[in-house]
């Protein structure tokens, strides 16, 4: 998805000439989704940029207040917080979702039938909403009612999401639950594309199957893994269903990250500047790191929508 | 496959990973099934001894038929919207040209960087200033904006492999662009309006933020917020609370079962090309 290749070489071919008729019916076919998405795409992200300048509850009236709710954003001791969590929450699940991710994909990618099915399973996952995954967990860690109680083990019987390290640690296991099987299949469809024959070579040659793994396969797979963990960096910032309702950023603010600050501030206590202030921040860093990656790859397979459900 | 060396470790990874994911769906499900009273002294991996339906019944009485119905409209009447807009958006954006459309598709492509988190205020605001709040039409209108851009990028992608001489054949006997759009590109485009559809429609059924910011009453809750405020409402009730998990993901794992291929390919969407 090279950015703005223009529309293709091909379609140059349809005479220009053609006349005004013609180029008026396509702007028309572009119209509704033209406006839909500005209404509510492209206004609200300028609209976000405004609003972090005025002093506004969410039912009252909008007033400008200059540099107040910035001000109050970045000397509040939160912020440094919220974006120490939002890196660790990135950075812990970068790295255990990549190789895990990578050993699962290669291994489904291989052409046993029995690999097919495991792959059908692999991927429920997928299918969950983040609510479901996080009523889940919560109700099975429960230190009093679930898994470990009834286990009578006392090793799982920890409160879990009630002490700071071990909640970010539930955070990042649960994500990775969830998303480990979309980057699975996004290694699984890179595998598939490197040539056999490079493998029957190194077969020839006697290379071990951690050998071919190292020698093949890993730099094979080079733009699959930068775009893949360009996915998982960027979408990590927003990730907001699953934490909110897993943690509700709790215990304290040990699992807040700038998505759920954002929502804490805006519509629980009901600072929407200062919240809007944090949502810019969340776009300018998302930008950064997308730009940032963009670089290390010099690839833009980029979409960070794709995660961020 | 003559690789005479097995993977061990990816086997291992596969198999134990295989346990992680399959754990709690199993446990999940055999707890749905119990009684309050028999879960707090039974194995929790054991089946119920005496299944019972009560916490469906439950469940179900809890108004969640309701909030299914909820789901769907909003599911279908984002989806439908969201993917006719995309698609003639992604054939105005291929076959015509110009500097207006190029900018069209331009803007689309930033969109992809926009995430939907970063800009809910402003959209909570615009929801209030329609006099929508607390409406499902709320809910629609944003996701179909947020559909959008991805949409048009696989879908573009899509029509431009559509060889030119079927265009131009159809030109001369007459045919306008919408009958173009209509009976040529629509037909053709099939495998990745299937695709598109699935992975917004799965993405809208899952969503969480938009309903929670922009309804309020419980009659307007989607599933996913019926989910959340059911659990709030029973939290000690786990076989209950495992019961609403169950019955809210049957109908996409129904349709897992079902169109597999679909499901998949659409959840990669506009990946790798």
């Amino acid at each position: 998805m090279t950015a703005l290749a223009p529309p293709g070489a091909r379609t140059a071919i349809p005479s220009p000439v053609a006349g005004s008729g013609r180029s008026a019916s396509f702007a028309w076919m572009a119209l509704p989704a033209l406006i839909v998405f500005v209404a509510f795409g492209v206004v609200p992200l300028l609209g976000v940029v405004g609003l972090s300048f005025t002093t506004w509850d969410g039912l009252g009236a909008i007033t400008p207040s200059g540099l107040t709710s910035w001000t109050a954003v970045l000397t509040d001791p939160g912020l440094p917080h919220a974006l120490w969590v939002t890196f660790l929450v990135m950075a812990l699940s970068w790295l255990v979702q990549t190789p895990i991710s990578l050993l699962i994909g290669v291994f489904v990618a291989g052409h046993q039938r029995y690999r097919a099915l495991l792959a059908v399973l692999f991927f429920v996952p997928l299918l969950l909403s983040s609510a479901a995954i996080a009523i889940t967990y919560k109700a099975l860690l429960d230190p009093n009612f679930g898994l470990g109680a009834g286990l009578g083990i006392p090793l799982l019987q920890q409160d879990w999401l009630g002490q700071a390290n071990l909640a970010l640690g539930v955070v990042v296991f649960v994500v990775s639950w969830q998303f480990i099987p979309f980057h699975s299949l996004i290694y699984q469809g890179g595998v598939r594309q490197i040539p056999r024959s490079m493998y029957e070579a190194a077969e020839l040659d006697g290379a071990g199957r951690v050998r071919q793994f190292f020698a093949i396969t890993l730099p094979q797979l080079k733009y699959t893994i930068i775009a893949s963990s360009t996915l998982i960096l960027v979408g990590s910032l927003t990730y907001f269903d699953l934490i909110f309702v897993l943690t509700g950023g709790g215990p304290a603010d040990a699992t807040t990250t700038l998505a759920v600050d954002m929502y804490k501030r805006g519509f629980q206590a009901n600072l929407m500047g200062p919240a809007s202030a944090i949502a810019v921040i969340l776009v300018l860093v998302g930008l950064a790191l997308a730009l940032l990656m963009r670089r290390v790859g010099g690839s833009d397979s980029t979409a960070s929508q794709l995660e961020g459900t | 496959m003559t690789r005479a060396r097995p993977n061990w470790l990816g086997g291992l990874a596969g198999w134990l990973w295989l346990a992680v994911v399959l754990v709690p769906i199993y446990w999940i499900f055999v707890t749905s099934f119990k009684q309050q009273s028999e879960y707090f002294r039974t194995n929790p991996f054991l089946p119920a001894a005496d299944p019972t339906f009560a916490n469906y019944a439950l469940v179900i009485a809890s108004n969640f038929p309701r909030y299914f119905a909820n789901s769907v409209v909003v599911t279908v009447g984002a989806v439908v919207p969201a993917v006719l807009f995309s698609f003639m958006a992604a054939f105005a954006v291929v076959r015509g040209g110009g500097r207006y459309l190029r900018s069209v598709n331009a803007l689309f492509l930033m969109g992809l960087a926009i995430p939907l988190q970063a800009v809910v205020i402003p959209v909570y605001l615009i929801i209030i200033r329609l006099r929508m709040y607390d409406t499902l039409l709320a809910i629609i209108l944003p996701s179909i904006a947020f559909a959008i851009p991805l949409s048009v990028l696989v879908l573009a992608n899509f029509i431009r492999d559509i060889p030119n001489e079927l265009f131009e054949s159809m030109r001369l006997d007459g045919a306008s662009d919408w009958g173009m759009l209509w009976r040529l590109a629509l037909p053709l485009t099939r495998p990745a309006l299937v695709t598109v559809t699935v992975y917004n429609g799965l993405t809208i059924w899952n969503g969480f933020l938009l309903p929670l910011i922009l309804t309020q009453s419980p009659d307007q809750r989607t599933l996913p917020l019926a989910l959340w405020s059911f659990q709030g409402q029973y939290s000690i009730n786990v076989p209950a609370i495992a019961a609403s998990v169950v019955l809210t993901t049957l109908p996409i794992l129904v349709l897992y079962a079902v169109g597999r291929r679909q499901l998949l390919s659409g959840l990669t969407a506009g990946f790798g090309k």
